[in-house]
């Protein structure tokens, strides 16, 4: 995966979250302040404008995951611009200058992705936030790279990350929130999808279609 | 002298407690309001929490206050341990507390922990 793959991996998600904002704002809506599709779809509108506009353009997969982050911390304004912009700006660090990027090197950055995550708002798996997304996700991709084909496609490791990371936002239904506004419903929470788990399963949605795409060519 | 930071989702919210904050603690007290977002809407601004933090940053130490939510989450992001230092107390009372201990020109742990007194500081 090149820095070609990183900035279509961005724009995908752009046009997901524009796709799916007002479903993110109903999910919000019912648990929190009905501002996620619209946050979200602000912050990763200026992000691909960001990468589109860059001088020098991005040269590394790195480098997009970290101006990606930059933007999304400056631009969301809701607490999903400090979680998601600091975890892409995690990424990138972790990835580092490399021009390519193997599929345990991006498993490695999202789990660096995922510690700031839960270093920040201080959340574990069962919360019903992101988390609860992007935790299966990883185990999923981690335990699914030692059957990588031996040529190196990553598509179906992509698929399955993406499914257990749908999984995961599904599984959120009947939780009790422990984070974030929705925990102030206490068992009013139930029954509903969480808003960020939702997203988090959109951009690794995008994650699978952006390889799909790239295979395809 | 510490620096002390409201981080709020209200820009008036901020600003008003600042203002309550270093009527009653003096106005030596490097308090600084930081709330809403860059538009003006309610939300957090990293951008303005930041030069928030240059402003009242004397080499002594910072305080951050947030409200909740994303400005908890904005306040951990600009942690620098030992210099910039996120207070989990009440907003009014918290940020009262650490004014009046920062203009008495106390050292960032005396600050911090007169701030997290306030938490548990009855009224009457």
């Amino acid at each position: 995966m090149d820095t070609a793959f990183f900035v279509a991996w961005i724009e995908e998600i752009a046009h997901v979250i524009a796709d799916q904002r007002d479903h993110l704002t109903k999910l919000d809506a019912a648990i929190g302040d009905a501002d996620h599709g619209a946050n979200l779809d602000r912050g990763f509108s200026a992000a691909r404008e960001a990468l589109a506009s860059a001088d020098p353009p991005p040269a590394t997969p790195g480098d997009v995951l970290t101006l990606t982050g930059t933007t999304l911390i400056r631009k969301v304004g809701g607490a999903s611009g400090p979680l998601y912009g600091s975890a892409f700006r995690q990424m990138g660090k972790t990835l580092g200058d490399a021009p390519e990027v193997t599929p345990a090197a991006l498993a490695m950055a999202l789990e660096a992705g995922l510690a700031v995550v839960q270093r920040l708002g201080a959340a574990e798996e069962g919360d019903k936030t992101m988390v609860d997304a992007l935790a299966p996700a990883i185990r999923t991709l981690t335990a699914a790279l030692e059957d990588t084909p031996a040529d190196g496609s990553y598509g179906p490791v992509l698929e399955d990350a993406a499914r257990a990371a749908a999984e995961g936002a599904h599984a959120t239904i009947p939780l009790l929130a422990r984070k974030g506004r929705a925990s102030y419903l206490g068992p009013r929470s139930i029954g509903h999808e969480d808003p960020g788990a939702a997203s988090t399963a959109l951009i690794l949605a995008a994650l699978s279609t952006t390889a799909a795409a790239t295979a395809a060519k | 002298m510490v620096g002390i930071v409201l981080v709020s989702h209200s820009a008036q919210l901020a600003a008003e407690v600042a203002a309550l904050a270093a009527q009653i603690a003096g106005s030596a007290a490097p308090i600084v309001a930081a709330g809403g977002t860059d538009d003006g809407g309610l939300g957090t601004s990293p951008d303005k929490v930041k030069d928030a933090v240059e402003k009242v940053d004397r080499g002594e130490g910072v305080v951050l206050i947030p409200d909740l939510g994303s400005s908890v989450l904005v306040a951990r992001m600009l942690e620098r341990p030992g210099a910039v230092v996120l207070a989990d107390v009440p907003f009014v009372e918290g940020a009262i507390a650490a004014a009046v201990t920062a203009a008495a020109g106390s050292p960032l742990e005396d600050v911090l922990a007169a701030a997290a007194e306030a938490r548990t500081m009855r009224k009457i």
